[in-house]
């Protein structure tokens, strides 16, 4: 019976057939998107503590309302996130408590801290840029509530890459001081973005099974080699350089080629060794915790209008 | 100079309350929360921008949005004394916000009706987003009022940090008596009762009792004498074009 279920299910996902809610489907398909999707959520939330932290020092009032909307953004992705996890049958608080106790990972790239104004930039360019060529392929996703909250998110991803890219370009044509910050900034922010895609191809053990599943599209090497791709090109128009002496385009791949990415670092940041770890994960903890009254008299208030209505319906 | 310092001071107001605002962005309390109260700092830095974009017109000399924002110092700055508070707790923001959104809400209903062209068309324009923090901050205050004892107690505590700032909205500096002498300015007497009212309604719904009218009550912010709060709002805002003068951002 369960191989009939099984079958039926892979069919679908063969014949590009949405899986919805409802459906059935395998407990270990639920799991790894429950993992997936909850994963992105906290990473859309924790990511917006490093540029929030620019908020009240941007340098003008046109850039201050562009973060703030985009910082706002990052969490309106969450919320469409965590309620496609939702459906798969978690609820947002129980997904709060594993980020809480560190059993829930977000995206690494957001341990590293944010020194100068070109890091928004940068940001905006390299995390935001690595984040939509993950993303593009997840609008294809086989869970229909995953690839539809994608969509929506991937077109306002796209306007934070080019708002990166913008404050970059200014920058870079600005005065040398702002041309230092911005190639600092790169310098900084550069591999850890490429590292964003994930360890390689022959270390990632699930990727066969995420394929079989369209969960994922294409392998975390050809997403990165892809991103490489891009930014190559875009670094000319802005007149800096990324930080890789080995980054030179090879005529018979028809790629760049690019140098030895630290995976020690990686892995460091990933066990919990990264610069702002700790600072990051502890500032969610305390607006979660120091929140705990507010919500607490919310759902109080709630209760009593509930009751007050009762009384007068009777 | 009158036209000028009025319209600096409405630009001031937004951009004070809308940088605390946004203090909040990535901390509230709950995610929705979160994206509604930095939806609202946005409202204020877009109202700010179009009341010093005038401002910048009536200056002349070059002066343009950021100039005006971000090279005065404090005694420059015309806002009130309770849009520079701390955020303190939630209780305290949407207490604060209420407070404001209030008063500004009936000084924009008139205000849209200016003989003054361009603050009509701002006016009119922010009344729009006023209309809705008005309701949603009346929302909180109610919530926290109503909801557990330790709401109730954090909100009574939030009055008492707040309740002093509120006179200074309703006594007009010179350049607003004479905004309302030569008819573009809204007369803040005239508000004041409505003011008392909402505040009077929302209070007793929230289960809250009513401060006192006639008690002391601080000023200054209106007229460049601002609390310790400003200087260091404006150092963390104002850094970047201190830092590097004169550079494009
Ligand atoms: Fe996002
Ligand atoms: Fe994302
Ligand atoms: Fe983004």
């Amino acid at each position: 019976m369960e191989r009939d279920f099984e079958e039926i299910f892979q069919d679908k996902i063969d014949q590009e057939i949405k899986i919805e809610p409802k459906d059935w489907m395998p407990e270990k398909y639920r799991q790894t998107l429950i993992r997936q999707i909850s994963q992105h959520a906290h990473s859309e939330i924790v990511g917006m503590l490093p540029e929030g932290n620019w908020i009240t020092r941007a340098p003008n009032l046109r850039r201050k309302a562009i973060l703030i909307a985009k910082v706002q953004d990052e969490a309106g992705h969450g919320l469409y996130l965590y309620s496609a996890a939702e459906t798969l049958g978690i609820t947002r608080d129980e997904m709060y408590a594993q980020l809480h106790s560190g059993k829930a990972k977000y995206s690494s790239i957001f341990n590293y801290p944010t020194l100068s104004w070109a890091d928004i930039g940068a940001i905006g360019w390299l995390v935001d840029g690595a984040a939509i060529m993950n993303q593009v392929p997840l609008c294809r996703s086989s869970f229909g509530p995953y690839a539809r909250a994608m969509v929506r998110v991937c077109k306002e991803e796209s306007f934070h890459q080019r708002q990166g890219f913008e404050i970059l370009l200014t920058l870079g044509k600005g005065t040398e001081a702002q041309k230092r910050m911005a190639q600092d900034a790169i310098n900084r922010w550069w591999w850890p973005s490429i590292m964003m895609f994930g360890p390689t191809d022959d270390e990632s053990p699930n990727t066969i099974q995420s394929m079989k599943w369209k969960i994922k599209r294409f392998t975390n090497d050809e997403l990165r080699q892809k991103f490489v791709d891009v930014c190559a090109e875009q670094i000319k128009i802005l007149g800096l350089t990324i930080p890789d002496k080995d980054l030179k385009w090879n005529e018979s791949t028809g790629h760049y080629d690019f140098g030895k990415i630290n995976w020690d670092e990686f892995w460091q940041v990933v066990q919990g060794n990264g610069p702002c770890n700790k600072q990051r994960l502890e500032t969610r903890k305390k607006a979660w915790e120091e929140g705990a009254w507010v919500r607490e008299a919310a759902s109080a208030y709630a209760e009593k209008r509930k009751q007050k209505q009762v009384v007068t319906a009777a | 100079m009158n036209l000028l310092h009025y319209t600096l001071h409405l630009a001031d107001n937004a951009l004070i309350i809308g940088h605390r605002n946004s203090e909040w962005c990535g901390h509230g309390p709950i995610l929705e929360q979160d994206i509604a109260i930095s939806n609202i700092a946005l409202d204020y830095i877009g109202q700010a921008r179009n009341f010093y974009q005038y401002a910048a017109e009536l200056t002349g000399n070059g002066a343009t949005e950021d100039s005006l924002a971000y090279l005065r110092d404090a005694i420059d700055f015309k806002n009130c004394l309770l849009t520079e508070v701390p955020n303190g707790d939630w209780a305290q923001t949407t207490l604060r916000q209420f407070f404001f959104s209030a008063y500004q809400y009936f000084l924009y209903e008139q205000l849209q009706n200016s003989s003054n062209q361009q603050l009509a068309a701002i006016a009119e324009k922010a009344l729009k987003e006023v209309t809705y923090h008005l309701r949603w901050s009346s929302e909180w205050v109610i919530r926290l009022g109503d909801g557990t004892e330790e709401s109730k107690q954090r909100t009574l505590r939030a009055i008492d940090e707040l309740w002093s700032f509120t006179g200074e909205l309703f006594t007009p500096a010179d350049y607003e008596q004479q905004a309302v002498t030569e008819g573009y300015g809204v007369d803040l007497s005239q508000i004041r009762e409505n003011w008392y009212k909402k505040v009077t309604a929302v209070f007793e719904e929230a289960t809250l009792p009513l401060p006192k009218e006639n008690v002391w009550m601080q000023t200054g912010g209106k007229t460049g004498v601002h609390t310790e709060h400003l200087g260091f709002i404006l150092a963390d805002m104002q850094f970047l074009q201190r830092a590097y003068p004169g550079a494009e951002w």
